[in-house]
């Protein structure tokens, strides 16, 4: 990795314009990245950021403009060419084969051979030094997919680097990270930096944009506004760039989604669960979720989080335990009973257990109804077109083409595409798993705002985060889970903080040891 | 089903839909042996019935067209269905079997009673088949090759290992008789056709279908009963599989148990494939069947009435196939710009990260 000292840059887009059916993704726009450098491009979803790198890694072809890498001249056709110009990437969601091995995935491609033959041993002795630069100490012939997702990330990452790359291009990596985890990266990052690669970084944390990058362009709606120095670019300027909006306006969307700290628990409760566990995956828990009730689930990732909602909503059989959903017993949760009592649960993984990519945004929304009124009694087209016409205009999915397949939509749109089909089935209450995951600002208000008029309007709402300020603006309660245990519960109010909350993580930390 | 995008004119419109090769093939095929065989386009009407090389064909084509679809619909939630053969083998020897042991084969009655023991051990078939993939997560070519290789031992059991022979008149009409002046087979190809198409389309099966077959997980998240709709659409195609036997058989009226529905197994895939259905499932096109099943069918005439060396048949018929797959090739397509729009942006896809990771 040996690159001349001067900063000249080596990667120079110029007038990017790339054209779907119907939509102009990206029109005239510029990008420079140096070596040495960290360049955070920024934009809210749709603003043709993801369109951009993949104009850079030749997964789309570019309809005009130019692309430059070390002044030379490159049409990429495909990202086999792009990596071998030098451009490697980390895509937003781990993209890697989970049934094969944690050296296979690093190494594809680039195994140690003897001959025609792979040197296994070698390979996988390679594999481990790269996840040594990660200060990841796993075993390399383990499976991937039985690490977590934040492992994947970090394993994706290191593959990334066995390719040797001068241009690194990172996309959402830390979205399924924890703190420590992001520390970690950016040491890593920094370490690349600092040995002459031009680093991409794309994230929707702001505070680790700041954090990491040293220069950024910004996007909004397909075109170029500006490249800063991130030294000189105020946050608040940020945000109005990146929504064409000023400053004031987002404050009052931010006091849309205000908190409202008082005990709503009345009547009897929608949820509740006495000593509810599963082996391997929670210990038992208590809960309960009364009408009109936002109760946030807060802790680390891994804590739990996912695995009690799975089982709240049936997606994972109880071993233990009783749950009482909306005052009736229930003996085996599964996701249709739950559906047609009136539960329902938007998952973490958008793409693996949320959107059928292939299908229409109308179908993607219809299914969970149609799922609960059964193959035979199919919902009329007249009654459908008024729910996604609906939805469409009331959460303000872009484009507003109820005939597009989900899967050209944005992650922000797919998302409210799949809040959607969950509220079109009417809940009494509704689990959300990350519903804001790697979504843009105006659409995390808008997401945000959403939650609390439900609520208001009477339905129970479970709120899962990662993003503890989120959690802490919206819920009325906050069931804190560690190490896939409940071990406290807080009612919000004004002295309840973050720190609050990690000090009951911590506390039941030295409790247990 | 089509229709995403906005379209300059209806001629694109046209050569862009999935159907539009496998109809220019089939079209193309006829034209070619009306040259070479005039009379080939004739149907006449004699005897109050209709007759001639395409009323031929369709009739023919309709065991294809019964296999392909109960097939589509496996293949559409991701599966596929390797006993059809040896399930028309096993219908059609029950049918016979109990005609012959009845006695009474000349009684409409015991035809009637004959078909619907047929169809209901064919449709047990289909459900042990959903059991196995549904009920035990076996893998769908795996629990599907037991019957394929068992399946002929079954009917050999039923038939008493040997070529069940016997005589019964309203039974062979289902395969040799006219209804309207209507061969009974195309009826029956129709009737069978509009019930599938109606039952797939008018109720949400065909939505829950697709959706299975794209993404299963996402699927029972949203509460759609995933297990159940297999389970069920291997019946329908064992059953659509069991009658398929039955139309095939019924002329001959001989249960020969090891040869019947040989390989009709590959036959009723390619169906489905010429049909523009992905093997991958998710989206299916059942009128797409229609099409795939006369092609096969035009394909053993039109080697007869191009006087083809009989050990080159296979590979005429082989270069047909291939060539109607080349020409609804997207990437193809798109290479020699013949689609008018910019392509659309890609999902990300398991199937990218192969390409991202070589």
């Amino acid at each position: 990795m040996s690159l001349t000292s001067d900063s000249a840059p080596v990667v120079q887009m110029r007038g990017i314009t790339i054209e779907f059916p119907g939509v102009r993704a990206l029109d005239g726009v510029d990008l420079t990245l140096r070596p040495g450098e960290v360049h955070a491009l920024m934009g809210e979803n749709g603003a043709g950021k993801s369109t951009m790198i993949k104009a850079l890694t030749g997964v789309y072809k570019i309809d005009a403009g130019e692309i430059r890498v070390a002044d030379e001249p490159h049409q990429f056709h495909s990202t086999a060419e792009a990596q071998e110009a030098g451009i490697s990437t980390v895509y937003q969601e781990v993209n890697l084969c989970s049934n094969l091995s944690v050296a296979e995935n690093v190494m594809l491609g680039h195994e140690v051979r003897f001959g025609p033959f792979i040197n296994w041993p070698a390979t996988r002795r390679k594999a481990k030094e790269y996840l040594a630069r990660l200060n990841l100490d796993i075993d390399p012939s383990s499976q991937l997919g039985t690490h977590s997702i934040a492992v994947q990330q970090l394993c994706s990452i290191a593959r990334a680097m066995v390719v040797d790359a001068r241009v690194l291009i990172l996309d959402e990596p830390t979205s399924s990270l924890d703190k420590a985890e992001v520390a970690e990266l950016f040491a890593v990052v920094r370490q690349l930096r600092d040995s002459g690669v031009a680093i991409l970084f794309v994230s929707h944390f702001l505070e680790q944009v700041y954090e990491i990058s040293d220069r950024m362009t910004i996007l909004r709606n397909g075109r170029f506004v500006g490249e800063y120095l991130t030294a000189e670019l105020p946050r608040i300027e940020l945000i109005s760039k990146m929504l064409g909006r000023a400053g004031d306006e987002l404050a009052a969307i931010e006091a849309g989604a205000q908190r409202v700290a008082h005990d709503e628990r009345q009547g009897t409760p929608l949820l509740s669960a006495v000593k509810l566990g599963r082996e391997g995956s929670i210990e038992p828990v208590d809960l309960e979720v009364y009408e009109g009730e936002i109760v946030g689930f807060a802790g680390l990732l891994g804590s739990g989080r996912t695995e009690l909602a799975r089982l709240l909503y049936g997606a994972d059989r109880a071993d233990s335990g009783e749950l009482t959903l909306f005052g009736e017993n229930v003996k085996s949760a599964a996701p249709l009973s739950s559906l047609k009592g009136g539960l329902a649960y938007s998952t973490e993984d958008r793409k693996r257990e949320g959107i059928i990519a292939d299908l229409t945004v109308r179908e993607n929304i219809a299914l969970a109804i149609q799922a609960s009124r059964g193959i035979w009694r199919r919902v009329p087209a007249k009654e459908l077109d008024e729910v996604v016409d609906h939805y469409i205009e009331a959460l303000n999915i872009q484009p507003p083409n109820p005939n597009m397949l989900i899967k050209n939509l944005s992650g922000g749109n797919q998302q409210k595409v799949l809040l959607a089909r969950w509220l079109a089935t009417s809940p009494r209450l509704i689990i959300l798993d990350e519903p804001t995951r790697g979504i843009d600002i105006g659409a995390k208000a808008e997401i945000q705002r959403l939650v609390v008029e439900l609520a208001s309007q009477g339905m129970g709402v479970v709120f899962i985060s990662s993003e503890l300020e989120e959690v802490l603006r919206l819920s009325h309660r906050l069931v804190v889970l560690r190490d896939r245990e409940k071990v406290g519960e807080l009612t919000n109010g004004p002295d309840v903080t973050s720190s609050t909350v990690l000090e009951t993580i911590a506390a039941s930390g030295s409790d247990a040891a | 089903m089509t229709g995403t995008v906005q379209v300059p004119t209806w001629v694109s419109r046209v050569t862009k839909h999935h159907l539009f090769w496998p109809v220019v093939a089939l079209v193309a095929l006829w034209i070619a042996c009306g040259i070479v065989s005039p009379g080939f386009l004739d149907v006449k009407i004699v005897d109050g019935h209709l007759f001639g090389q395409l009323v031929d064909i369709t009739r023919n084509s309709v065991t294809f067209l019964l296999l392909a679809l109960g097939m589509c619909l496996v293949i559409a939630t991701g599966g596929i269905d390797l006993s059809v053969g040896a399930v028309m083998a096993i219908s059609l020897s029950v049918a016979l079997t109990y005609i012959d042991n009845s006695g009474t084969g000349e009684q409409a009655g015991t035809a009637l009673i004959a078909i619907a023991l047929a169809l209901a051990v064919a449709a047990l078939v289909g459900a042990f088949n959903g059991f196995l993939v549904s009920g035990l997560g076996i893998q769908p070519f795996i629990a599907t090759m037991i019957i394929l290789v068992a399946g002929r031992g079954i009917a050999l059991a039923f038939t008493g290992g040997q070529i069940t022979t016997t005589h019964s008149a309203p039974f062979k009409s289902i395969g040799s008789g006219f209804v309207l002046g209507i061969p009974t087979p195309v009826v029956i190809g129709a009737v069978v056709f509009a019930a599938v198409a109606f039952s797939v389309r008018k109720t949400a099966l065909g939505m829950l279908v697709e959706s299975i077959g794209i993404n299963r997980t996402a699927s029972h998240m949203a509460g759609v009963r995933s297990r159940n709709i297999t389970w069920l659409v291997y019946v329908i195609c064992g059953l659509l599989a069991g009658l398929a036997g039955l139309v095939y058989g019924a002329p001959t009226m001989a249960a020969d148990a090891n040869n019947i529905g040989q390989l009709m197994e590959l036959n009723a895939i390619m169906a489905v494939v010429i049909g523009g259905t992905k093997l991958d499932g998710g989206k299916f096109s059942l009128a797409g069947t229609i099409v795939g099943a006369l092609i096969l069918t035009t394909l053993d005439r039109a080697v007869i009435i191009f006087h083809l060396p009989s050990e080159s048949k296979d590979l005429f018929k082989a270069i047909v196939v291939i060539a109607i797959c080349i020409a609804g090739s997207e990437r193809l397509r798109e290479s020699v710009g013949l689609r008018r729009v910019p392509r659309l942006p890609e999902p990300p896809a398991s199937r990218k990260s192969v390409e991202v990771a070589a």
